[in-house]
């Protein structure tokens, strides 16, 4: 799309340089663990070496003659003011400390309060804990055995460890579908347990002012918002009160989900503000980050597919055992336990399909969506795009023609999808071509079959993801009851420059720069005059926060529809000013003219500065709107993915070679932006697809529990990403864009599984569990006897 | 616990401190001096988050004790404007969209400051392997190696 405005007015389009960059450059951002306030205190937590144990006893003697140390709470001093539990936002409970029984490693079991950082951590050393261990389920499989013990003994009547059964889709029709299929496929995947480990951790800064009563917290948090509500409903009965409850997130080192929920440590510091009546900082260290946050994925799935001999895909069906840890604390919207799993159709017009997921407790921490994925998406394109590789294999079919034979036509859009999504828009083929056409698939093949005859291993892999993020209209997503709406207050100042604030919060998204520009494209004020907040209750409208891809599809909408809001008015005020009906008003970025006399105008600036010195009598003064941004939809963003790999016959080395990935996110807001969007969600797709993993030993001792062991990519495994775009916007959307922040992660991890995977197909691989890491690559070798 | 005195020059400035045996240098820099630019990502020495220049030369302040610094010149991103100009290296971030959240920002451009230093023109892959101790999760890579690059040719 080519720029409506100037580049001095930066609106779509435009690469424009970040305005949150120059105090980054410098050094000068506000991190949670930059501020410091007078008399501050400092937390730090004790946490459980055993996977289940009960508690027999907490001595906090010696703790309490350390230097420095001032208190020490536990499970009973919450439960005192009934705070030692907590709900969660899936409407579980989950412990804040416990009373009786730890339920996994790393588990917060006490809390230290010291004048220093050293003091609270010396604190923690001398916490003497009496542990009993208890028998620990690991394994999600055996917690629904009969035998198997019941882990949430907190539950009276709870008689297992199932949390919930979710169904979509038509079993019987899909059974049906199965049973006359020429070609059924059937492959168990397990999606491993991963953790986002953002580089700067979590924290807070609790302050309770005890003269006014007023509870400040400074968060990471990417929802101040619903946290601030969170807090009041779980804290009520003690006398917090939503209005006197601000949370303020500061910039945020990175959230990708892990941000959203509220932690433990978040409330222990709140608790212990109140009681002692001073600031208390608790800043996680990086294992506590890794062991005890909230995870992503951990879904063992078994896929099938039903086609015909020509390959057209005719059912698909979907069984999935979803491991919780032992709350289920994920950060879906309420009416759906397993997210939007049920995208699992993909690009592909599949005509009957059935899903199933069943969450289940384990000795594990709980979470469950927090790794740069809209709900469960990454989950359900990974098992589509596998299982369709599978099917090309198994019909000797090209993996690119397979995918173009059943892609929804573009004609069919909006498409109505048979687990009951309607895809906004679309327009799949192209994107893959164009993917084919940059890569030079032929060639690619043709090297490949040359390589093979010379026994090198290359592998060539594809992923045509669609996705579903920009949660949404407000009949069917809530969380706790809150609408996910978000919200735009915009106010344009006399001398022609704005403030606009929203109910999101950017973590590195670069809002502050794009929603600047969504503004300047709707008024023609320039993108550097508009000022955008986000990230404090008591200043920003309410709002459902940033995740999940939503922000330009709610937010940057309600800043959108903000600004229309402001034009309207700004209309009245210019065909006073012009002496005209406002009929006879033509708009053109940034100003008013008369039709047939383009001479005669006023601009926008000129129309702010009457709104304040010279507004219509009967018109109120001013120029500001707030829009609260109801979506009418969620946005379907899309793209083909295409990854070639060389493996190390010697070592299992996995290299990418080249990754090309063609995205379609819609209209474009920032050029430069998205591109960083795609690369940093690819190289967040690439981590679990060769190197991250958290799995646990049969004791639930975590494995992967620092960077040590939970490998990070670093700029020497990250390819050169290529990225291109195609253009398909969304048709209810204000200015027609998409969500994009999760794309690339979703759609990298099956491209390059499918590339690690083709490069070894023709040896009789037909599946590899992620993360495809050089020891596992190199046992399949070893047993193909192509190891060297 | 022991205390020591010792001398630290940071960003030109000589400070005397009185510091226990335990401290981390990031803690001197951040909590004594509040320099608070240089960061914190995972106290065991794999981030980069909290890379300074010590006598010129790279290193993780998370797992350096202040006394090490005794006597000693430290350069950390506060110091890199200077006179109200940019340092190639932040003008390049910036121009290059080399970052995102800007938590790793800092100690990625001290350690391509140090490389830059040692290496007028560095190729792809030496700019890769230079900052292969600096992880960033936002940007794959991709603009900060360009950043780095436009740095190194305003830098000749």
């Amino acid at each position: 799309m080519q720029p409506r405005t100037s580049p001095e007015v930066g609106g779509m389009g435009h690469s424009m340089k970040r305005k949150e960059d120059p105090r980054f450059i410098r050094g000068k951002g506000n991190y949670i663990d930059d501020i410091v306030l007078r008399d501050m205190l400092w937390m730090d937590i004790v946490r459980s070496p055993f996977a289940h144990a009960k508690i027999k006893s907490i001595n906090t003697e010696k703790a309490l003659k350390v230097p420095g140390v001032l208190a020490v709470i536990t499970g009973e001093t919450l439960a005192k003011y009934n705070l030692h539990w907590m709900p969660t936002l899936m409407s579980d409970t989950q412990m804040v400390l416990p009373t009786e029984k730890v339920m996994y490693q790393a588990q917060e079991v006490a809390a230290v309060i010291a004048t220093s950082r050293y003091a609270a951590a010396d604190g923690v050393e001398a916490v003497e804990v009496d542990y009993e261990p208890l028998p620990v389920v690991v394994d999600p499989f055996k917690a629904l055995e009969p035998n198997a013990p019941v882990l949430r003994t907190d539950k009276k009547d709870k008689k297992d460890n199932r949390i919930f059964h979710w169904e979509a889709g038509d079993r019987a029709a899909t059974q049906k579908a199965f049973s006359e299929a020429d070609v059924v496929v059937k492959q168990d995947l397990y999606i491993p347990r991963i953790h986002v480990a953002s580089i700067e951790t979590c924290g807070c800064i609790a302050d309770f002012d005890r003269v006014n009563g007023k509870l400040t917290v400074y968060m990471t948090t990417q929802a101040p918002h619903a946290i601030r509500t969170v807090f009041a409903l779980v804290a009520g009965h003690v006398g917090l009160s939503e209005e006197r409850i601000r949370i303020i997130s500061p910039d945020i080192g990175g959230g990708f989900g892990g941000k959203v929920p509220v932690y433990p440590g978040y409330v222990i510091a709140v608790a212990a503000s109140v009681v002692i009546g001073k600031p208390v900082k608790w800043i996680e260290d990086r294992m506590e980050n890794l062991q005890a946050d909230s995870f992503a994925r951990d879904y063992h799935i078994t896929a099938e597919l039903a086609a015909k001999k020509d390959g057209t895909i005719t059912a698909l069906r979907m069984k999935t055992l979803a491991d919780h840890g032992y709350a289920d604390a994920a950060a879906n919207p309420s009416k759906f336990p397993a997210g939007l799993f049920s995208i699992c159709t993909g690009s592909y017009d599949v005509k009957k399909a059935f899903v199933e997921v069943d969450g289940v407790y384990t000795n594990k921490p709980p979470g469950g969506v927090a790794y740069r994925c809209s709900f469960r998406v990454t989950e359900a394109v990974h098992a589509i795009e596998r299982i369709t590789d599978v099917l090309a294999q198994q019909l000797k079919m090209d993996p690119a023609e397979l995918r173009m034979k059943n892609f929804i036509p573009k004609e069919k859009f909006p498409y109505k999808s048979v687990l009951g999504w309607e895809y906004d828009s679309g327009d799949y083929a192209p994107a893959l071509q164009l993917a084919m056409d940059k890569i030079d698939y032929r060639g690619l093949r043709k090297e490949q079959a040359e390589k093979r005859a010379r026994g090198e291993l290359m592998g060539i892999g594809i992923c045509s993801f669609t996705e579903i993020v920009g949660a949404g209209p407000s009949k069917t997503f809530d969380i706790l009851g809150i609408k996910m709406f978000d919200s735009c207050e915009l106010r344009v100042h006399p001398t022609g420059k704005a403030i606009a604030r929203f109910g999101t919060k950017s973590q590195g998204q670069g809002h502050e720069t794009t929603y600047a520009q969504i503004i300047a494209e709707e008024l023609g004020i320039p993108a550097s005059a508009v000022q955008v907040e986000e990230g404090d209750t008591d200043t920003a409208p309410y709002g459902l926060g940033t995740y999940a891809s939503r922000s330009t599809p709610t937010a940057g909408a309600a800043g959108a529809m903000a600004a229309r809001k402001v034009r309207e008015k700004a209309k009245k005020i210019a065909a006073y000013l012009l002496e005209v009906s406002e009929d006879d008003l033509v708009w053109e970025t940034g100003k008013f003219s008369v039709r047939g006399a383009p001479q005669r105008s006023k601009t926008i600036q000129e129309i702010a500065f009457a709104a304040y010195t010279n507004h219509p009598q009967g018109m109120e003064a001013g120029l500001e709107a707030v829009d609260y941004y109801d979506p009418p939809n969620l946005t379907f963003p899309f793209g083909s993915y295409i990854c070639v790999v060389d493996i190390d016959r010697g070592t299992g080395m996995v290299k990418i070679r080249r990754f090309v990935a063609v995205d379609d996110c819609g209209n474009i807001i920032n050029p430069m932006i998205v591109d960083g969007q795609i690369h940093g969600g690819l190289t967040m797709g690439m981590a679990p697809a060769l190197l991250e993993e958290i799995s646990y030993d049969e004791s639930g001792n975590i494995q992967g529990g620092s960077f040590m062991d939970y490998l990070l990519p670093t700029a020497m495994e990250t390819p050169a990403w290529e990225t291109a775009k195609t253009v398909t916007p969304s048709p209810h959307h204000p200015f027609g864009a998409k969500g994009v922040g999760e794309s690339a992660t979703v759609g990298a991890t099956p491209a390059i599984a499918n590339a690690v995977v083709d490069a070894l197909a023709h040896l009789g691989v037909r599946h590899i569990d992620i993360p495809m890491t050089p020891e596992k690559v190199w046992r399949i070798l070893k047993e193909k006897g192509v190891a060297e | 616990m022991a205390t020591h005195t010792i001398r630290v020059t940071v960003n030109g400035t000589a400070h005397d401190e009185q510091v226990e045996s335990r401290l981390l240098l990031v803690h001197l820099l951040r909590d004594r001096l509040l320099l608070t630019g240089t960061h914190i990502g995972c106290d065991t020495t794999h981030c980069g988050a909290c890379t300074v220049l010590l006598d010129g030369q790279p290193v993780k302040s998370c797992t350096i004790l202040a006394v090490q610094a005794d006597g000693r010149e430290i350069s950390t991103v506060e110091g890199l404007e200077k006179d109200g100009k940019l340092h190639p290296l932040q003008e390049g971030f910036w121009e290059k969209h080399g970052l995102q959240c800007g938590y790793c920002t800092p100690g990625m451009m001290m350690t391509s400051c140090a490389l830059l230093a040692r290496n007028k023109n560095p190729s792809e892959a030496e700019i890769r392997e230079a900052i292969s101790g600096n992880l960033c999760r936002c940007t794959g890579y991709v603009n900060i190696v360009k950043a780095i690059q436009y740095a190194a040719e305003r830098s000749r």
